[in-house]
Order: structure tokens, then C-alpha cells, then sequence
């Protein structure tokens, strides 16, 4: 990979620090009247999701890091990888380990795209869609009429996660959701 | 790419607040028997600051093909003028500094240099005070004048002249969150004012900073100060944190001069930075005699920036670095 110098820093610039893969959040210029000059950077660590800042002398350099966040569909789990396929039509496919998977197990359904962050060809980390629409298949039977008072109950989704719903859903049902937040959104 | 990036990065009615601006600094000047002068943007010699990347180009001149440079502030051709007996003058004058892109950087921007012969440093700082309330539209507050090595014991609790290296490298690193390991003691002071004390200067008025190290006097004088340390007679002046003006007992000895350009290109060699050809006119000039004299830079599109309440250099100037 390249290398970029203080003065090429952007926002949304991969780079390397401490071996890992960061992206640049910001990227501040300051000198003093007369002497060195800086760059403050704010940078998140792809591998930990950390944000770092750090100090530069201006004119220094950090080599790029060839990130790519590429579209694809999950397609199943074999009790220790999780596999996704490309969406471009080439049908190649990637595994990615729990720690690239991290928190985001309870929302891979099947045949939906995410958004899988490549880092040298191997995936560091898995986006979800903000919403997905996912079944209910565990929780206790819905109260009739009692959609009023703002009750809830929670909820187990055909993924696992576990939500926040009203009292009135039933077991079946098909639920938006933010993943975001965790929070139930409404019917699909 | 926005099909609207032809557009000025200043509002029109900016553009002319700005003129009126400039219109009050010429005034100010006018008024007080400063002659207005203009010198090349273009010249043989550039400067030789490690920190400052000079733009050069070749030019086609009487004497064939030569690298000329464009100028990171007026100062050489000033001081020449000042020897050949022109009186204390000012000037508005476009500068370029390479790679200076940020809120308050612009590659080229414009800067208001004047010099005073005959007048003291503090004289001149009363001056530029002066000047600066003219323009902005409101009291900024009250004027205060800090000692360089009394910030330093104030905000960090360590005295910049006698501290250890040890001491300053660590600090640099505690703040800076970067290798140190190497640095020179300038590295790390330049690190810990730019990074801690700059952002508090100038929050409650107008702070003028005195008395600096004496290595990074660049081309001011050097004296010594009521603790017997050795001490660059400069100032610098600040607002809302923000520097506006650099200001020096100018530097009068020629040998000293060639000295300090030869140490910087030596700085620079060692820096892997280009060489930078200094100014053999400006050694010249000093050796016939310049005159005692204070001068001072002032960023101009800063001060506007201040005047006007915008907080990026972008919104004051009419195409910046990056739409030019």
C-alpha cells in the first residue's frame, strides 16, 4: 500500500497504526507562531472499534490500509465460522470469525445483505442493516385490547436477540427492528 | 464533485466586509505617516525556517532559467527597503507557505507587515493592540502581557528554559499521545504551546506573549531577561486562541544573520527537507545598516475572521486553498 502523509489525511482515510487498520475520523492542522508543526487525528481502530487521538509531526507518514467495505448476503454458520456471498454476481464467498462478527450474531438472517469490512482480502468486521425484519418465535401470549397502557414484554427473535415488545405481539409474528438500538420498531 | 464548487468559499457580503476591513487597517496606517509599500511575491532568496515550507518555481529572467521563490512573508524585501532609508512602512502583502491547509490555514493568505524604526519591541505591541481593537467591531477585552516561560509554569507546572529534556519529552508524550524518544527541546515546547497553551491564550482578552527561548528567535534579537536567562525579543498576540501577530527587535547584525541562515539549511539538510536559497541581498542590506527597528506580521484574514465572527479562514477569504 501507499504511504499518506499528514497533509494527504482526510476523513475516511484507511491507514495503518500500531498494526492495525484505522480510519481517520479528523484531522486537525495546528502550529505554533513560529515552529513544528502538528496534525491532531482522531482515528477508529477497525479491529476494536476504538477511537484513538493521536499527535503527528506535520509531514509524517502512516501506510495506507487496504480496507473495503463491500455488500454481501449471509448465507449460513458452521458452528465456528459465519460465511457471506458477494452480491455482485461472482458469488465468491468469505468466512469471518467471531471476533469480526463480534456483537452482531442476533441479527444474521439468512439471504440478507451486510455490509462486511475486508481488511488485506479477510473480514474484520460485519455491519448490519439499520432495520431488519426478523419472526418471533418465543415469547408470552399476547394480551387482546391491551394496546394502550404501553406495556411490554420481551420478546426472542429467530436470531436470538432478544427485545422489547408490546404486550399485544404473538408468537409468529414478524417484527421491524432497529439494530442500532435493539429497539422494536413496529409490525412488518 | 458538487456542481456548485466554482461558488467563492466567502459570502459577497463577507467580501465586503472585508474591503471595508482593509480600508480601516490603510486608514490606521495613513493616518499615522506609515508609507505603503509593495515588493515582489517573487525572489531570488526564500526563507530558510525549517518549519516553513517555501513554493519555488523557474522563471525565465535575463540571466536564462532560475529558481525563484515565492515569498512566506514580506520581510527580506521590507528590511532592504528600511536600509535604503525608507522611513517605517507597511505593506498587505500575499504570502504562500506550502502544505498550511486547515481552519486557520491557508496555503497563500494575506499578511500585514509593518516596521518601525527607531521604536521599541513594547512600543510596537502597544501599536498593534492598538490596531487590532480598531478593527474588530467589539471590545475583546482587556491587553495582558505573559511572559513565555510564566504560561508554561502556570499551565504545566514547568519552566521551559530549565526543565529537563526528560521532563519535556514526557510531558510531549502525555499530551501528545506520540514518540518522543527524539525530540529536540523545541520539538517538544513547540508540541505542548501548540497542543495546551495556545487554545487558553486569548480568552479574556488580548494576550501578547514575551520574552520566547532564544532558539527560536528566528530573526529577531536576543537578550536577556530579569531571571538571566537568554531570551528571543519577540512577542506574539493572541485572541480567542488564535495567534494574529508576530512581532521582533529586528535582528541588525549581518554576520549573524548569514549565521542563522546557514544553521537553518543545516537544520533542514539534516531534516531531509530541500535547501533553501537565502537571501545574500538581505546579508548586503544589514551590512550597509538597517536601522534599529520593531517590526511585525499580522495575519490579516485571521483578524477579519475574528472581526466578522466566523470561525474558519474559508468563510473570509474568496476562494480558499481548496477551491482556488
Amino acid at each position: 500500500m501507499a504511504n499518506y502523509s499528514t497533509n494527504e489525511f482526510k476523513a475516511g482515510l484507511k491507514v495503518m497504526l500500531d498494526g492495525d487498520p484505522c480510519n481517520i475520523v479528523e484531522n486537525e492542522f495546528v502550529k505554533p507562531g513560529k515552529g513544528q508543526a502538528f496534525n491532531r487525528v482522531r482515528l477508529r481502530n477497525l479491529m476494536t472499534g476504538r477511537v484513538w487521538e493521536r499527535t503527528f509531526k506535520s509531514g509524517e507518514t502512516l501506510e495506507g490500509a487496504d480496507v473495503m467495505d463491500i455488500d454481501m448476503e449471509y448465507l449460513y454458520n458452521d458452528g465456528e465460522m459465519w460465511y457471506f456471498m458477494k452480491v455482485d454476481g461472482s458469488f465468491e464467498q468469505y468466512a469471518a470469525d467471531k471476533k469480526a462478527i463480534g456483537d452482531n450474531e442476533k441479527w444474521l438472517k439468512e439471504q440478507v445483505s451486510y455490509i462486511i469490512t475486508l481488511w488485506n482480502d479477510n473480514p474484520i468486521s460485519v455491519s448490519p442493516p439499520n432495520f431488519i425484519e426478523l419472526e418471533v418465535v418465543e415469547t408470552d401470549p399476547g394480551l387482546k385490547g391491551d394496546t394502550a397502557n404501553g406495556g411490554s414484554k420481551p420478546a426472542k427473535l429467530s436470531t436470538g436477540a432478544v427485545v422489547r415488545v408490546p404486550l399485544f405481539i404473538n408468537e409468529g409474528e414478524v417484527l421491524k427492528v432497529d439494530t442500532r438500538s435493539g429497539d422494536y420498531v413496529g409490525r412488518a | 464533485m458538487q456542481n456548485d464548487s466554482w461558488c467563492p468559499s466567502a459570502a459577497i457580503e463577507i467580501i465586503k466586509a472585508r474591503a471595508e476591513k482593509l480600508r480601516t487597517i490603510r486608514a490606521f496606517f495613513s493616518e499615522r505617516g506609515l508609507l505603503e509599500v509593495e515588493t515582489p511575491v517573487l525572489g531570488r532568496g526564500g526563507s530558510t525556517d525549517v518549519h516553513l515550507d517555501s513554493l519555488s518555481l523557474m522563471a525565465t529572467t535575463p540571466s536564462g532559467q532560475e529558481r525563484l521563490w515565492l515569498q512566506t512573508s514580506p520581510e527580506f524585501h521590507m528590511k532592504r527597503l528600511l536600509a535604503a532609508g525608507s522611513g517605517p512602512i507597511f505593506q498587505l502583502a500575499r504570502v504562500f507557505r506550502d502544505g498550511e491547509v486547515g481552519q486557520r490555514h491557508n496555503i497563500e493568505f494575506t499578511m500585514l507587515e509593518w516596521y518601525r524604526p527607531g521604536w521599541t519591541l513594547t512600543q510596537l505591541s502597544e501599536e498593534v493592540d492598538t490596531l487590532i481593537r480598531h478593527v474588530l467591531a467589539n471590545d475583546p477585552g482587556p491587553t495582558r502581557w505573559v511572559r513565555y516561560r510564566d504560561l508554561f509554569r502556570d499551565a504545566l507546572g514547568l519552566d521551559p528554559f530549565t526543565a529537563s529534556i526528560d521532563r519535556l519529552r514526557d510531558e510531549a508524550f502525555r499530551i501528545g499521545n506520540i514518540e518522543t524518544k527524539e525530540w529536540t527541546r523545541d520539538d517538544c515546547l513547540d508540541l505542548l504551546m501548540s497542543l495546551v497553551i495556545e487554545p487558553m491564550l486569548g480568552r479574556r482578552g488580548i494576550d501578547i506573549v514575551i520574552d520566547y527561548p532564544a532558539s527560536q528567535a528566528s530573526l529577531a534579537k536576543c537578550k536577556h531577561d530579569e531571571d538571566g536567562s537568554l531570551v528571543a525579543a519577540r512577542f506574539e498576540i493572541y485572541l480567542n486562541g488564535i495567534e494574529l501577530a508576530n512581532g521582533y527587535d529586528e535582528l541588525l547584525e549581518a554576520e549573524e544573520q548569514k549565521a542563522r541562515f546557514d544553521a537553518d539549511n543545516k537544520a533542514r539538510m539534516a531534516l531531509n527537507k530541500p535547501q533553501v536559497e537565502a537571501d545574500h541581498h538581505l546579508v548586503a542590506a544589514l551590512e550597509a545598516g538597517m536601522p534599529p527597528c520593531s517590526g511585525v506580521a499580522l495575519g490579516v484574514d485571521r483578524l477579519i475572521m475574528l472581526a466578522l465572527d466566523k470561525s474558519c479562514l474559508e468563510e473570509v477569504v474568496a476562494f480558499s486553498s481548496r477551491n482556488c
